[in-house]
């Protein structure tokens, strides 16, 4: 069982930085104290010490009312209409004298108006409901005493009690690691649901109780951890463990969070700390803000402007009444006789006519009460709800691939969804597929590969080439291989051995295979090999050694091994390198890095990393093809491809036994500064490299990207992308998707400058900041000045800037000239912008310009601009849920906005602006 | 678990979230929705215009050909001893009622001549006197005593009063006699009420009862031995009018009138309209298919039919002047002002 093998390995290798020991930080003393109140008595759940806490259980509910609140807070809701209050007032007035019709004829409406919206809400609840029930009747193993552990109920969990979770099971609640099947009690864990990201994430357990691997062990396991309250915090986390009067400190390394997923480990023990409403998932979760559409808004005018001309209606009345009513009887004369003013009641009494005019004021503001539509919200209700199934059910927007349609989440912002004059865009997972394919690669000088990128042909395209189509036809042909789109027959199926340089490709394909941290699954069916790595990068990087011959099949603790194609006969051997150690990747040092040993016994460094960081560590002799690989780089740069360098080293056995003891030292140091001390001997070794090649791979774009831009461009509408990458990712990926053209000047704004460089490294951080922000306004008043002298000959502008600059851009004093550029520009670009400077440009946009905006995004990271825009669109794909269920709207694909904008927010507002317009209209008729 | 897990994976596999298509759901159901073109708009004008404008003076014709006479009678009935206090002289039991007008008709009014009373500033309309009365009294017997919403003329006496109701005891009770060449005319007081009013509201068991013997006495009295079905003149009194000048029917006379005939009338004048000032007029009129004298109608039509020939002109010589094509995207708002975007 490869499961079995793999409990062996040690792990920690790979991981050289991520794993280590952990002291006790300044945040530890805080333990006991406020905010750090939280005791837990693992194991030992029905103790009276436990039993006095009296923490809550892990019973959740998501539902907004329960039976008992039902009525009191959706009638509190249905009250907040103005509307409502004022038929609610009238029904109650009909029920006395004053009323001109029946009681029965004012009641009946407003019941069955609010019997609809309240009987809406009971149904989205009854639906939530359901899955609060699913989710509570979920079972997971916990022990019982004596060794034995049973099913129970996640309802039924205990803040204390200890869970063995297996393999691809979820988190019944927030866990304390305690020990795994692992050797060294590290497990992996997937938090798509938390944050999108679907890399795995490390986690191990405490050393003093990693050695607890059967059920057994847990028979008298007694602790008590110490930790912070329950609060929303995802990745910090403070406690300390008392086992056997010893204490331990507890990092957010031990914490297993509700809703995450255990893989790549058959199972895990856990101690329950945080149960149902006190587990970070729920502190996270917020109610969505509620949004209002721009039509209902205007309705709601109107309904205020009715109500108006009824009061003043009334008011008129009421007073002509009053005077008219006085006058019937004078002198014991009576005027109108026919009315017997002498023989009245209150409401016509000629001697109190004042009271009799202000009862008649009430009388009249019931029955002008038409003015006030009581059947526009029912019918608006319904017509939305129509139009939801309607993009709900709309074939055009079903994504086959994932089954998935879209989902109009909310319904009241349908009408919106045509009104929209900018979209903003997130660009990982939403205009790209956050998957990235292999396209070409530059060895020994020469460059391979002659797939077409996204953006050649869109380049093509532009400039009217025939070769267009050819290309396309080619594309489908091919059985395609997610991750690989390399095609070049020249070192296709072995025949690089027949290139020059066979032995450079030889060495830049086993370094593809040797040097990442990818796990290969071998499929026990078909014995194809899947990798499971941290970065879709990385996992095209070893498809394309697997493609080209050299297949990565097993990872054991000390070694890496590979099929290997021998150019001498032409068969697969299998080759198996020791792996010494892994420099892992980081965003700082832009590389990674491996130490292996060949069968032959010759130590290799194989190294990869970012163009920026890598050549200036070659060796002198390592420098032969450096002029033809950087033109390649920037050819590829230049087709929108993400690039890395590949270089290696041979290292002699005293170096390497030397690092290797300063590396271990460092590593299992115990100081706080351990890691960097790690990458500044890790960079020691990294040096003195004979450059390979250089790899590039194509940022996929998802399908139709380009030309639902093109669409909405044509409509009028705005596309602002908002991206973390790198600025010259994102002007790639803006040419790829044509917001960016050849003919369009660019506005660049960036505090990326040699200039600015140097500032950041002065001393006097404040004045470094204010001519920072200095050089920012400057770069801003040029653009506002191209843009103002510009005349339609110099072509359209688009403005690019960084999120430096994006910070001194949204300040207060300097955000309006921003914003009036970014207007006059067709497209703009921020680059390197984080989830906070996306909200607040939209935001920005949302409050300035007044105009509706839309945000489309797929990760946790667009939750913010998301919620701020007037519509969220949620992309429901590979990265988690927790944009979709922060969204309005979710849809598969970016493409289907187009059909989402054009066809369904067209009809939508056509639809209910003339419902609107004819319910007052028969409002007037009625009057009349 | 595993048993469950690999269960739900199955059906979830069978089970695809892909909509089911209908034509319905796709909206792809066969729709017409007309443009409306510069062709269609003028078309739609012109022919309104064609239509309304010879209906319009068919109707004002019809209207011009029904014969009026209209005789204010309430000032020129008081005897000049007691114009200056009118009230004294109607609400005197003892004055004598009485006075002759003189009409002329203008033009033949053929027969049936319509007699109608037409009482001004008169707010039948008023909140308290249309509740004033009980239906349910006033169709059967059984329920003689109901009077409920008929304060203050409910009872008298402590006798339920029938017809209840202010509106029952405000009755109007002037009458009319004709003479032609001091010849009467006979006037039909029959059949002025609706039908549905005499068979399904005014029962036919049902006598007035203890009606104008309170203090207070508003208006005409009722013959106690008449059932309230063949009262046909409290029958029009109680359908009360919506505005406060109004015509109610007094009868018919079903003989001509000839052009230059002066016709005397008779008037028994009791109804006190003095005290709140409103004014008594007799109407005599004829009808046409139109119905009376009404140019509204006639007028209405010729104003929308020229409204509309008017636009249609217009519109015809926007379009000759400045003809623009359909659906041209320069009018767009975003095209008009190019605001650094282009296509």
């Amino acid at each position: 069982m490869a499961g079995n093998r793999r409990k062996k390995h040690h792990f920690s290798r790979i991981h050289a930085f991520s794993c280590g020991k952990t002291s006790f930080k300044g945040d530890h003393s805080l333990i006991g104290g406020p905010g750090f109140s939280r005791v837990v008595h693992c194991n030992d759940p029905e103790s009276f010490e436990a039993s006095v806490l009296n923490y809550s259980g892990n019973y959740v509910r998501t539902t907004k009312y329960t039976l008992a609140t039902f009525f009191p807070k959706a009638l509190f809701e249905q009250f907040r209409r103005v509307a409502n209050v004022y038929f609610l007032i009238c029904a109650i007035l009909s029920f006395t004298p004053l009323s001109p019709y029946s009681a029965v004829s004012n009641v009946l409406p407003l019941v069955v108006v609010i019997g609809a919206t309240m009987g809406k809400e009971v149904l989205e609840d009854w639906r939530r409901k359901k899955q609060d029930i699913e989710v509570n009747n979920r079972k997971v193993k916990v022990h019982c005493g004596e060794g034995a552990f049973d099913y129970t109920k996640w309802r039924d969990l205990k803040v204390g009690d200890v869970v063995k979770v297996e393999k691809d099971e979820f988190f019944p609640a927030d866990l304390i690691l305690l020990s795994s099947s692992y050797e060294e009690a590290i497990c992996y864990v997937e938090t798509t649901n938390l944050d999108g990201e679907t890399n795995l994430k490390l986690k191990q357990a405490l050393d003093a109780t990693s050695n607890m691997h059967e059920d057994s062990n847990f028979q008298n396991f007694k602790a008590i951890i110490r930790c912070e309250d329950p609060n929303a915090n995802l990745y910090t986390f403070v406690g300390s463990l008392e086992l056997e009067e010893q204490q331990y400190p507890l990092t957010p390394q031990q914490l297993l969070l509700r809703d995450s997923k255990l893989r790549n480990t058959d199972c895990i023990y856990g101690a329950v700390i945080f149960t149902g409403r006190d587990t970070k998932v729920f502190q996270n979760s917020t109610g969505p803000p509620s949004k209002r559409s721009k039509v209902e808004r205007r309705m709601d005018k109107i309904i205020y402007f009715l109500f108006g001309i009824l009061v003043l209606m009334s008011f008129i009345g009421s007073i002509f009444f009053g005077i008219a009513t006085r006058e019937d009887l004078q002198d014991g004369k009576m005027k109108r006789w026919y009315l017997r003013p002498d023989d009245t009641t209150a409401y016509y009494d000629p001697k109190r006519a004042a009271v009799a005019a202000v009862l008649h004021f009430l009388t009249a503001l019931m029955l002008y009460g038409y003015l006030i539509p009581i059947s526009l919200y029912v019918s608006i209700e319904i017509v939305k709800i129509l139009q939801s199934i309607f993009i709900n059910q709309d074939l055009h927007m079903y994504y086959e691939e994932t089954d998935k349609p879209a989902r109009a989440r909310t319904s009241n912002l349908n009408e919106e969804l045509g009104q929209v004059d900018t979209i903003l865009s997130d660009k990982t997972g939403t205009l790209t597929c956050n998957s990235m394919e292999f396209i070409k690669c530059s060895i020994a000088g020469t460059s391979y590969g002659r797939g077409v990128t996204e953006v050649e042909r869109a380049m093509a395209r532009r400039k009217g080439s025939p070769l267009e189509e050819e290309v396309t036809e080619e594309q489908e042909d091919k059985a395609s291989i997610k991750g690989f789109n390399f095609e070049d027959e020249r070192i296709m199926n072995g025949s690089w051995d027949n290139e020059p340089h066979a032995d450079v490709i030889q060495k830049f394909l086993r370094l593809l295979a040797t040097c990442h941290t990818a796990l290969p699954e071998v499929d026990e069916e078909n014995g194809k090999i899947s990798y499971e790595a941290e970065s879709p990068d990385e996992a095209a990087f070893v498809i394309a050694a697997r493609e080209l011959g050299f297949e990565f099949y097993e990872r054991t603790q000390t070694s890496i091994s590979v099929h290997e194609l021998d150019p001498v006969t032409g068969t697969k051997v299998e080759r198996s390198y020791s792996l010494l150690n892994v420099l892992e990747f980081s965003s700082s040092r832009k590389r990674m890095s491996v130490i292996v040993r060949s069968e032959e016994g010759t130590l290799l460094l194989l190294s990869k990393g970012a163009d920026s960081v890598m050549f200036e560590r070659l060796a002198e002799n390592g420098r032969e093809f450096e002029e033809q690989t950087k033109e390649h780089i920037n050819e590829y740069a230049d087709a929108g491809l993400r690039t890395l360098i590949l270089a290696y080293r041979e290292l002699d056995e005293k170096e390497y036994i030397q690092f290797n003891e300063e590396f271990t030292e460092a590593k299992n140091s115990v100081s706080a500064d351990r890691e960097e001390l790690a990458e500044e001997i890790a960079e020691k070794i990294e040096k003195n490299l004979i450059l390979l090649g250089a790899t590039a791979v194509e940022d996929k774009l998802q399908n139709g990207v380009p030309e639902c831009i093109d669409k909405l461009a044509q409509a009028g509408i705005k596309l602002w992308v908002l991206t973390g990458d790198k600025m010259e990712t994102a002007i790639n990926i803006g040419f790829a998707c044509s917001l960016l053209r050849q003919g369009m000047r660019q506005v660049i704004i960036s505090s990326e400058t040699p200039e600015s460089k140097t500032l950041e490294k002065s001393e006097d951080k404040s004045a470094a900041a204010a001519a920072l922000k200095a050089s920012v306004l400057h770069q801003l008043i040029r653009g506002k000045e191209l843009l103002d002298s510009s005349n339609e000959s110099l072509g359209p502008l688009a403005l690019i800037i960084d999120g430096k600059s994006l910070t001194y851009a949204l300040e207060d004093d300097v955000k309006d000239l921003f914003l009036e550029l970014a207007i006059g520009c067709a497209s703009v670009i921020c680059c390197r912008s984080s989830p906070k400077q996306k909200a607040l440009v939209t935001r920005l946009v949302k409050t300035k310009t007044s105009s509706t905006t839309l945000a489309i995004g797929d990760g946790a990271n667009d939750v913010g601009m998301l919620q701020e825009a007037d519509i969220g669109v949620g992309i429901s794909g590979v990265e988690g849920m927790q944009a979709v269920m922060s969204s309005d709207i979710a849809i598969a694909q970016f493409r289907f906005l187009e059909r989402l904008l054009l066809v369904h927010g067209h009809w939508c507002y056509r639809r209910i602006s003339s419902m609107v317009c004819f319910t007052l209209k028969m409002l007037i008729d009625k009057l009349g | 678990m595993k048993g469950r897990r690999s269960s739900s994976d199955s059906s979830s596999s069978s089970k695809t979230k892909k909509p089911q298509y209908s034509k319905f759901t796709q909206q792809e159901l066969s729709a017409c929705k007309p443009i409306l073109t510069p062709g269609y708009v003028i078309g739609i004008f012109i022919i309104v215009g064609v239509i309304f404008i010879p209906v319009g003076i068919i109707s004002l014709f019809a209207s011009e050909n029904v014969v009026e006479i209209v005789d204010r009678y309430d000032e020129g009935c008081i005897p000049p001893n007691y114009s200056d206090d009118m009230l004294a002289y109607i609400q005197n039991s003892d004055t004598n009622k009485t006075c002759t007008r003189s009409l002329k008709a203008t033009k033949l009014m053929k027969s049936p001549v319509y007699i109608y009373y037409q009482l001004d500033n008169f707010y039948q309309n008023h909140r308290r006197y249309v509740k004033s009365r009980n239906d349910k009294q006033l169709w059967s017997k059984k329920h003689e005593d109901e009077t409920k919403n008929c304060a203050p003329e409910a009872t008298s006496n402590g006798l339920s009063i029938v017809p209840c109701g202010l509106i029952a005891w405000s009755l109007f009770n002037d009458s009319y006699g004709f003479s032609i060449k001091n010849k009467m005319v006979k006037v039909s007081k029959k059949n002025i009420a609706w039908e549905s009013d005499k068979k399904h509201k005014f029962g036919s068991d049902v006598y007035p009862k203890n009606f104008q013997n309170g203090v207070l006495i508003g208006g005409g009295k009722l013959n106690s031995s008449i059932p309230l079905s063949k009262q046909e003149a409290l029958i029009v009194w109680m359908r009360t009018a919506a505005l406060p000048t109004f015509r109610k029917l007094y009868g018919r006379i079903e003989s001509d009138i000839q052009a230059n005939d002066s016709v005397t009338v008779i008037i028994e004048n009791n109804y006190n309209t003095y005290s709140f000032g409103g004014k008594k007029k007799l109407v005599l009129s004829t009808t046409t298919w139109i119905g009376g004298k009404n140019d509204f109608l006639g007028i209405a039509y010729i104003t929308v039919g020229g409204l509309c020939l008017f636009l249609a002109i217009s519109f015809i010589l926007v379009y000759v002047v400045m003809p623009r094509p359909l659906g041209d995207p320069a009018f767009l708002s975003w095209n008009r002002h190019p605001a650094g975007h282009q296509i």
